[in-house]
């Protein structure tokens, strides 16, 4: 089904690099416009944003349509009588609605930015293991934001609130918008105490050699650590969730 | 004729302002979601110039000025001639023929399909951005500078608006929405939020000869900060944004050609 989509992979990567081109120039031009030491080298920086081009549909947290239409319009209710536990499953659905489209697109932009544009290559063999295991976990803490937005979406039905909120936020503390080194003290210290930075900025941060040894064993903890709390907030509140629906329209 | 399109079109646009205000709370989310995005790109790019302090010699204030009118520009091109960023739709489902028969043109009634009201969110962050650095220039606020900077904003939207057009009218080929407009469109607001002269040659080149986004900020803005060495003269930075108006009546003529093109999908 997936390669049905061919077309539309083919322009995501290329619009997406196209994008990187863009963001490239726009922080060449920022440092060679300043000469003070930066948290990250110009290269870093580079690799930063390439990776953040691979990655990018980790960014983009929204409920799944269908999903979200079973929920307004009551048929959410036979989703209830399926032999099969609610949470897994959409759980699942997130996860896997990020897994295939991430692959198709990450793939070739990570080899024509290495090719093309100055993505450097993981600082040592070390960072780049531990690197797939927290882009693993960044993908597994995109699936949980999910289906806890979509859980939210039983107290809203008409699937607004804080699912339309989260993405400004996700944008500015994951790393995406602007690499998190780069960010004044105060936001980076914000950063560093919500789970957003876990989809973005942690395994990049790896990748580069920024956390090595005890410190990356800390920031995959971390990453860890929210990614269950996530899952364990949704699977509470969708049992408050259904205790309390009411499906729409008999 | 002109009149009774125009009436046509208003009622379109109070019909879509009236099932959009039906959900009053989800218009609201919905702008102030808008709002927040767009905000929190902002904040982003005052995070780099308090860290870089300028970009190529340019201060935040002036880049909030680019930033501003392309924001704004964009806001009402994507509120406007929303039809047509969905058409593609019409077309695989071959709901255009509907479009077809009816005796009036096509393009006004895709027009009339709906007024994107959220827009408003973007729209007002923008205007706040180009307050807000208006404020911090040191220049002379003189009535012909406000008048350039709101004829450039009509120019943005009349050439934002030409590239959604464009994107319509190649579904007339190829059925399928392409979403390689994107990086003209999304791409281009991206890329006019800096002053184009950080670019390299061949990417100014392209966003001034072949879509002409330089002509709808970066020239306007260079004269109204009185730039040493602005590229043309006075004169050409004031007729610039004719540019995105000239833009916009190709993308309208190649929108034609496409009509005359269409061969239903049947479905």
């Amino acid at each position: 089904m997936l390669l049905q989509y061919r077309a539309a992979a083919v322009a995501g990567v290329v619009t997406q690099i196209f994008w990187g081109i863009v963001r490239t120039m726009i922080f060449d031009a920022f440092y060679r416009s300043s000469s003070g030491s930066q948290p990250l080298t110009h290269d870093q920086t580079l690799t930063y944003i390439w990776l953040g081009q691979a990655m990018l549909l980790l960014t983009m947290l929204n409920v799944d349509a269908d999903v979200a239409a079973m929920i307004r319009n009551g048929s959410v209710a036979y989703e209830m009588t399926r032999p099969v536990d609610l949470y897994t499953l959409w759980f699942s659905r997130a996860l896997s609605g990020r897994a295939a489209p991430l692959m198709m697109r990450s793939i070739p932009i990570l080899v024509i930015a290495a090719l093309f544009f100055g993505l450097s290559a993981p600082i040592s063999m070390m960072a780049g293991t531990l690197f797939l295991l927290s882009a693993a976990m960044s993908l597994l803490t995109a699936a949980a934001l999910i289906a806890l937005m979509t859980v939210s979406l039983l107290w809203t039905i008409s699937g607004e609130g804080i699912s339309r909120l989260v993405p400004g936020v996700v944008f500015i503390l994951s790393g995406i918008m602007v690499p998190l080194p780069l960010l004044p003290g105060w936001a980076q210290r914000l950063s560093e105490i919500l789970p957003f930075r876990g989809l973005i900025d942690t395994p990049f941060r790896i990748y580069l050699g920024e956390f090595h040894g005890a410190s990356a064993a800390l920031a995959l903890l971390f990453q860890f650590a929210w990614l269950v709390m996530l899952v364990v907030a949704g699977r509470l509140a969708l049992t408050r969730g259904t205790r309390r629906l009411v499906v729409q329209g008999g | 004729m002109i009149w009774n399109s125009l009436r046509l079109y208003f009622r379109y646009a109070s019909i879509s302002f009236r099932s959009q205000m039906e959900y009053r709370t989800s218009f609201f989310l919905r702008s102030i979601a808008q709002f927040t995005i767009t905000g929190m790109e902002f904040l982003g790019l005052a995070a780099l110039f308090l860290r870089f302090g300028h970009i190529d010699g340019w201060t935040l204030p002036q880049v909030g000025l680019f930033y501003g009118i392309v924001s704004v520009a964009f806001a009402i091109a994507e509120a406007i001639p929303r039809g047509f960023d969905v058409f593609p739709n019409l077309v695989k489902s071959g709901d255009f023929d509907r479009i077809l028969i009816r005796p009036r043109s096509p393009a006004l009634q895709i027009l009339g399909q709906e007024f994107q009201l959220v827009r408003v969110g973007r729209f007002l962050q923008g205007m706040l951005v180009l307050l807000w650095s208006a404020g911090r220039l040191e220049i002379e606020w003189t009535s012909s500078a406000i008048l350039l900077i709101a004829f450039s904003i009509v120019g943005g939207a009349c050439l934002f608006s030409g590239l959604f057009i464009l994107g319509a009218a190649i579904c007339f080929w190829t059925i399928e929405s392409i979403e390689i407009v994107n990086c003209l469109t999304y791409g281009g607001v991206e890329t006019a939020q800096f002053p184009l002269s950080i670019y390299r040659p061949w990417f100014r080149s392209f966003f001034t000869f072949v879509v002409p986004l330089a002509t709808i900020n970066y020239f306007p803005v260079q004269a109204i900060l009185n730039l040493e060495g602005t590229s043309g003269g006075k004169l050409i930075s004031w007729i610039s944004p004719l540019a995105g108006l000239l833009f916009l009546l190709a993308c309208l003529q190649l929108w034609r050609v496409g009509v005359r093109h269409y061969t239903s999908t049947g479905s």
